[in-house]
């Protein structure tokens, strides 16, 4: 019997570890998190018992019934609070233990198949005063507000692109927050063009319509507005978040000259949509796409065999493409075929909700202009404190449009988060300034894919990363 | 103003009793609930920042709230660059801030 490995256990890890046991395969399922869910079902840990914890979530009975099959399976090994650090040509690495400890448990597994199902997270495009204390990205407050149940503020205004500003509005208003506005960036015409046109395509994704019909009835019965066109384009306060600024923006995000508004808040929650996690599966070698996610077959597979994958890393899509996507990775890993009859359903299931998630790439696109709400002292890396003038700047001095070196100079993206929140603006940035305003290199490789400590590091055995500096023992 | 937790009384999910824990805050004694993270202990708390960075001094406190963008990192139990966000709380854990000597500013490097 051979053996899948799942990493990830968000609703694409869940469903490919479900599909793979189906097969009669074991498999391994990891996590960072020290409970399985991943950030859709991100829920109260057991400490915390509640009656109704569904009224937080959709398709909260889906997740229960995976869970409850996969924690009982003694064919399947739940692994959670395991790191993947490392993959090293096949091999997995892998700390054990709480997040940021020292001396955990260092592992590493070999697997006849892996499905990566790792996800994504906000990506968030910087704001002048976004590193106030009160900034949350969208996912950040929702997060709290579902694994926690904390309101990051009482007077909040959500800012961004994309549907799912509309769940962190609803998780905000359930936690007791006054949401004073949802802001769209993208222009209603431009959401009306993309979501009107051949809605014969939605048919297949009625349930996901459905989805956002109840945010959007929430919406109404707690009076916010929904703001298309509009954005926070400064963030004010001096040690922490007191107020807001919100202009109209033209199509391509450029703030519209004397449209400004004033809110009072005390925080201010961000999102523009997301950026897929990418070190595992590029360590591995898969080639992305053109929109920079893992490229897979119709089989999930990506270009390198026996490595598949599922979920947002693929393309933001939801949870039912991330559903349908994991259960035909994890039948294929585990040797099924695509003809066979039980995945007929997901297969279908997929192909309509690839066409939502054109749509929803098409009408939230990140506006080409979005650099001009920022100040020369705006922070783009909040890790190395690097702002906009001194990007430009390196970019000036240097005229380079290698990354690399852009990098080294201006400190950008070296810092702790390994360039995970400021690398896709960065890279922005320093292309629209370089020569022939193209930039080669990418922010999205990291061999050492989360950060550990150098201890573990000297002490993980026979673990991948060797030197030929290595002294003899 | 600030971060809270949600009222109880008030919550649709219902919750049950939960146990009180208390650690120790930049000094001073902060209550919170078993299974909270250090970060959601402190936002409960109304504590919004816990560091100071390392060029401008500035306050930073949670940013991302799952694990990406390190902003949060604490000292936990003499322990320096703990995310609080990705650590749940323990009765008697001892949280300081990490408040390292202004590196020299950019501009004022050779």
């Amino acid at each position: 019997m051979s053996r899948v490995i799942v990493i990830g256990a968000g609703p694409a890890g869940l469903a490919a570890a479900r599909a793979a046991r189906a097969r009669g395969q074991r498999v391994v399922l990891l996590d960072a998190s020290d409970y399985v869910g991943g950030q859709y079902w991100r829920h109260l840990p057991p400490a915390r018992p509640s009656r109704r914890e569904s009224a937080l979530h959709h398709d909260w009975s889906t997740f229960q019934s995976l869970r409850a099959r996969l924690e009982h399976d003694p064919m399947c090994e739940i692994v959670t609070s395991a790191h993947v650090w490392n993959l090293d040509r096949g091999r997995i690495n892998v700390l054990i233990g709480e997040a940021d400890a020292s001396a955990r448990e260092a592992r590493h597994y070999d697997a006849d198949a892996v499905v990566l199902a790792n996800g994504a997270f906000d990506r968030v495009l910087p704001v002048p005063g976004w590193d106030l204390p009160g900034v949350f990205s969208a996912g950040g407050a929702q997060a709290f507000a579902k694994g926690e149940r904390i309101a990051v503020g009482e007077r909040v205004v959500v800012a961004g692109a994309g549907p799912f500003l509309l769940p962190v509005a609803s998780s905000l208003v359930q936690a007791g927050s006054t949401v004073l506005g949802v802001y769209e960036a993208s222009r209603l015409s431009q959401l009306v063009r993309a979501w009107g046109a051949r809605p014969w395509e939605l048919l297949g994704t009625a349930h996901k319509v459905t989805e956002l019909a109840g945010y959007a009835l929430t919406h109404l019965r707690e009076r916010i507005p929904y703001v298309t066109g509009h954005t926070v384009t400064a963030i004010h306060g001096e040690d922490r978040v007191r107020a807001v600024t919100i202009s109209k923006l033209d199509a391509a995000w450029r703030p519209l000259a004397g449209s400004e508004s004033t809110l009072e808040v005390d925080a201010v929650c961000l999102g523009h949509g997301f950026t897929p996690r990418l070190e595992l599966a590029l360590a591995a070698g898969c080639r992305l796409t053109e929109q920079r996610f893992v490229e897979v077959d119709e089989e999930q597979r990506t270009s390198v065999t026996s490595f598949f994958a599922a979920g947002e890393i693929t393309g933001i899509g939801g949870v039912d493409a991330a559903l349908s996507e994991g259960g035909i990775a994890g039948h294929v890993a585990a040797g099924g075929r695509l003809e066979d009859p039980v995945l007929r359903v997901l297969v279908a299931r997929r192909r309509a909700l690839a066409r939502f998630a054109e749509r929803l790439a098409r009408a939230h696109a990140i506006g080409e202009r979005w650099s001009d709400w920022l100040e020369d002292d705006t922070i783009i890396c909040r890790c190395e404190e690097v702002d906009y003038a001194r990007l430009r700047a390196t970019s000036a001095q240097t005229q380079s449009s290698g990354l690399r070196s852009l990098r080294l100079v201006s400190r950008a993206g070296l810092g702790v988060c390994q360039g995970r929140v400021c690398g896709r603006n960065v890279e922005a940035i320093f292309a629209a300034h370089a020569p022939d305003g193209r930039l080669s290199g990418t922010m999205d490789r990291r061999p050492i894919a989360t950060p550990i400590r150098l201890g573990e590091l000297a002490t993980s055995g026979d673990a991948a990363v060797t030197s030929k500096y290595q002294t003899p023992r | 103003m600030g971060a809270r937790p949600v009222a109880e009384a008030h919550d649709p999910i219902g919750p049950r009793a939960v146990t009180n824990i208390t650690i120790t805050c930049d000094g001073q004694t902060i209550v919170g609930v078993l299974g909270q993270t250090l970060a959601g202990v402190m936002l409960a708390n109304d504590v919004a920042a816990w560091r100071a960075t390392s060029f401008t001094n500035r306050p930073r406190g949670a940013f991302c709230g799952i694990g990406v963008c390190f902003d949060c990192l604490v000292i936990v139990n003499g322990q320096r660059d703990v995310r609080a966000c990705q650590r749940r709380a323990r009765a008697g854990d001892v949280v300081e801030f990490h408040r390292d000597a202004p590196l020299a500013r950019r501009e004022e490097r050779p």
